[in-house]
């Protein structure tokens, strides 16, 4: 489904009513359209660009600009293999090595049974873990070859239900209650904060 | 203070598997700040931020209190932003808080917009933390069904949204006025300072304080504790604690929360209870003091205290608090390459010297490794350098809007000033090369 979807289109409101403008809710919007299709559509970033007020083209604009949008289809799993420098000490560049031979595809690429992304990333913040890499962003720490083998294989044979497939992120949504919410302030709301005014911090 | 005596101001929860929860974080003192914070002036709070010499744990290390204090008087509204977009190589520890103490980030959220004056906050987490954002989005979820934030909080008159937000995947959105254009819905490219300084024009051009996920972290025990049980800890520019990722060739890489400014290098690369010391007991090549951004140290800079100021005149930065530790084994080009090309892949193309001139230190760099370096390349690479940092000097000059070319230079400039045989050896290689390939056609001695 290209366009998104009722249920998202109810989040996708939920999720700009958040922000002070429309457009900040762009890249929130852009994730939620690559979880729905496991990558970006460009009816889903013309979608979006209805939703929040701009021309599709300054969607696409800021989406391309960002390394987790794919703007084409890629694998169930997309696994990042990090080989900047703390990896690269470790052998995280013989890892994707190993992971190229293994899947038969190089970075950028998607295995044939439509399984399976590999991509050479930069660092994944798991410095001191090394080597380590991420499936669907979710890590896998001081991984070796057979680690590696494993882990392909537990994805193959289904035995890991714990990852879903590329798009889904955080599978926790923050919810704010409607009557807990302060409200979003808007860069025209120029009044002094209420708990300010009542410190009689006129220049705070 | 010994290693091991050091109090754990950020890192008290780790041990506890459910230390993510609200029933640990209640249970271990939280909130007491908010509920002491709420029952004094905000002005109040600012002053003993101010006076426990709270310094950024960003990479800039500039002093949170002192920031705040750069929103200009009567201006509002003012925004709070939370950089949880840690990239930096050799950088583990802001995704460690946010996985493992998010309510303790919150507090310090809390408690900043609390003194600033910041109606809303946005909780900026890097796109690629699946579980950081998962362990935000029910903290937040779940302090907000306690009466932690939003509309009159725990019955006072302080209103704040905290706004759980994502990045898409580029390290340039971790520069502060590049996450405010990420968070206005635009690529992620910096903004000139001056004049868009976010204490000034931020956010939709609004005053914004953006802070980094550790240095907010402090704050609950801070307020709690006092400023001066703050300063008890460290050195004079360098006060508390901090976490250092130390990463690379050690025997047990790790995460430590150490007393700043009086620890040295080779406490964290050589202690037992830090890294344990170099792999097969090799010796040191040299290390990233800084993460990836930092000039290289070597030998005799392992005495040196993790303190501000002493690692600024040594000539290289504290920056993320990442040690990368390269021992005897260690390609000098190769490490060198390697920190370029991840600076060259994530320039944002704004200004030409970076843009430019890190794909083509990239390139020499690549051409050395392969084996085709010229004679004249390392005086290129210095060149081209120069373009993007003038006078290759410490601290950086630059060219550019933002300190990222200029960062792409420190390797460079170290590797060469310490390394150069290894550079000139591959060059010499590349040459015998060239000579040694046999000549295949004669050459004719006329054409009719």
């Amino acid at each position: 489904m290209p366009r998104l979807s009722n249920d998202n289109l109810t989040l996708a409101a939920e999720i700009i009513s958040r922000y002070p403008r429309p457009k900040s809710a762009l890249i929130p919007l852009l994730h939620l359209a690559q979880e729905q299709d496991g990558h970006l559509t460009d009816e889903a970033m013309t979608h979006i660009a209805e939703l929040v007020g701009v021309t599709p083209v300054e969607v696409l604009g800021t989406a391309s600009f960002y390394e987790m949008f794919k703007m084409e289809p890629v694998g169930r799993y997309v696994v990042n293999i990090c080989t900047n420098i703390s990896c690269q000490l470790r052998g995280g560049e013989e890892l994707l090595e190993h992971a190229e031979h293994t899947l038969g595809i190089r970075p950028g690429q998607t295995t044939s049974d439509g399984l399976f992304t590999i991509e050479d990333v930069e660092c994944i913040a798991a410095c001191t873990e090394a080597p380590c890499l991420q499936v669907n962003y979710r890590y896998f720490h001081q991984i070796d070859h057979a680690g590696f083998d494993r882990l392909v294989d537990d994805l193959r044979s289904g035995r890991r239900s714990d990852i879903p497939a590329h798009g889904t992120l955080a599978q926790v949504r923050q919810h704010i209650p409607a009557d807990r919410r302060a409200g979003s302030v808007l860069p025209e709301d120029d009044a002094m904060p209420v708990w300010i005014v009542a410190a009689g911090e006129g220049d705070a | 203070m010994s290693l091991t005596d050091t109090p754990r101001i950020i890192t008290s929860r780790f041990d506890f598997d459910d230390s993510y929860t609200l029933e640990r974080y209640e249970a271990t003192g939280g909130y007491q700040a908010l509920r002491k914070a709420l029952g004094t002036t905000p002005a109040a709070i600012s002053d003993e931020v101010k006076a426990a010499s709270l310094l950024g744990r960003g990479g800039a290390g500039f002093p949170a209190g002192v920031k705040w204090g750069l929103t200009p008087a009567d201006v509002w509204p003012r925004y709070l932003v939370v950089n949880g977009d840690e990239s930096e190589p050799g950088t583990y520890k802001d995704r460690l808080l946010m996985e493992r103490d998010p309510h303790q980030l919150i507090e310090g959220v809390l408690l900043a917009c609390y003194a600033v004056g910041c109606g809303q906050a946005f909780l900026y987490v890097r796109g690629e933390m699946a579980l950081a954002q998962e362990r935000i989005a029910a903290a937040l979820n779940d302090a907000y069904a306690a009466g932690y934030i939003g509309r009159n909080i725990l019955g006072s008159d302080f209103s704040v949204d905290v706004v759980l937000t994502w990045g898409a995947g580029a390290y340039i959105v971790g520069e502060e006025t590049a996450l405010i254009e990420s968070l206005e819905g635009n690529r992620g490219m910096p903004r000139l300072k001056p004049p868009y300084f976010p204490a000034a024009k931020g956010l939709y051009m609004q005053p914004t304080i953006v802070n980094n996920v550790e240095t907010l972290s402090n704050l609950p025990w801070i307020i709690v504790n006092g400023a001066e049980a703050f300063t008890a800890l460290g050195a004079e520019t360098s006060r508390g604690t901090r976490m250092f990722a130390v990463s690379g060739h050690v025997k047990t890489p790790g995460v430590f929360e150490v007393e700043y400014g009086v620890t040295t290098f080779r406490d964290l690369i050589y202690s037992p209870s830090c890294a344990g010391g170099i792999l097969g007991d090799r010796s040191l090549k040299a290390f990233i003091p800084g993460g990836a951004s930092a000039p290289w140290f070597f030998e005799e800079h392992l005495d040196l205290p993790l303190e501000k100021v002493t690692v600024d005149r040594a000539g290289s930065m504290l920056g993320s608090g990442a040690v990368v530790v390269m021992d005897e084994t260690t390609d000098a080009v190769k490490a060198c390459l390697r920190v370029v090309r991840f600076f060259a892949r994530e320039s944002c193309g704004k200004c030409t010297p970076c843009r430019e001139g890190t794909t083509w230190l990239e390139q020499i760099l690549q051409r050395i490794l392969d084996g085709y370096g010229r004679p004249t390349d390392l005086d290129l690479l210095l060149d081209v350098s120069d373009n993007i940092s003038p006078g290759i000097a410490w601290p950086p000059k630059q060219t550019t809007i933002c300190p990222l070319g200029p960062s792409a230079v420190s390797p460079i400039a170290s590797a060469l000033t310490r390394f150069r045989p290894e550079f000139q050896a591959r060059i010499a290689q590349a040459e015998q090369a060239r000579l040694s390939v046999p000549v295949a056609f004669p050459k004719a001695a006329t054409h009719a």
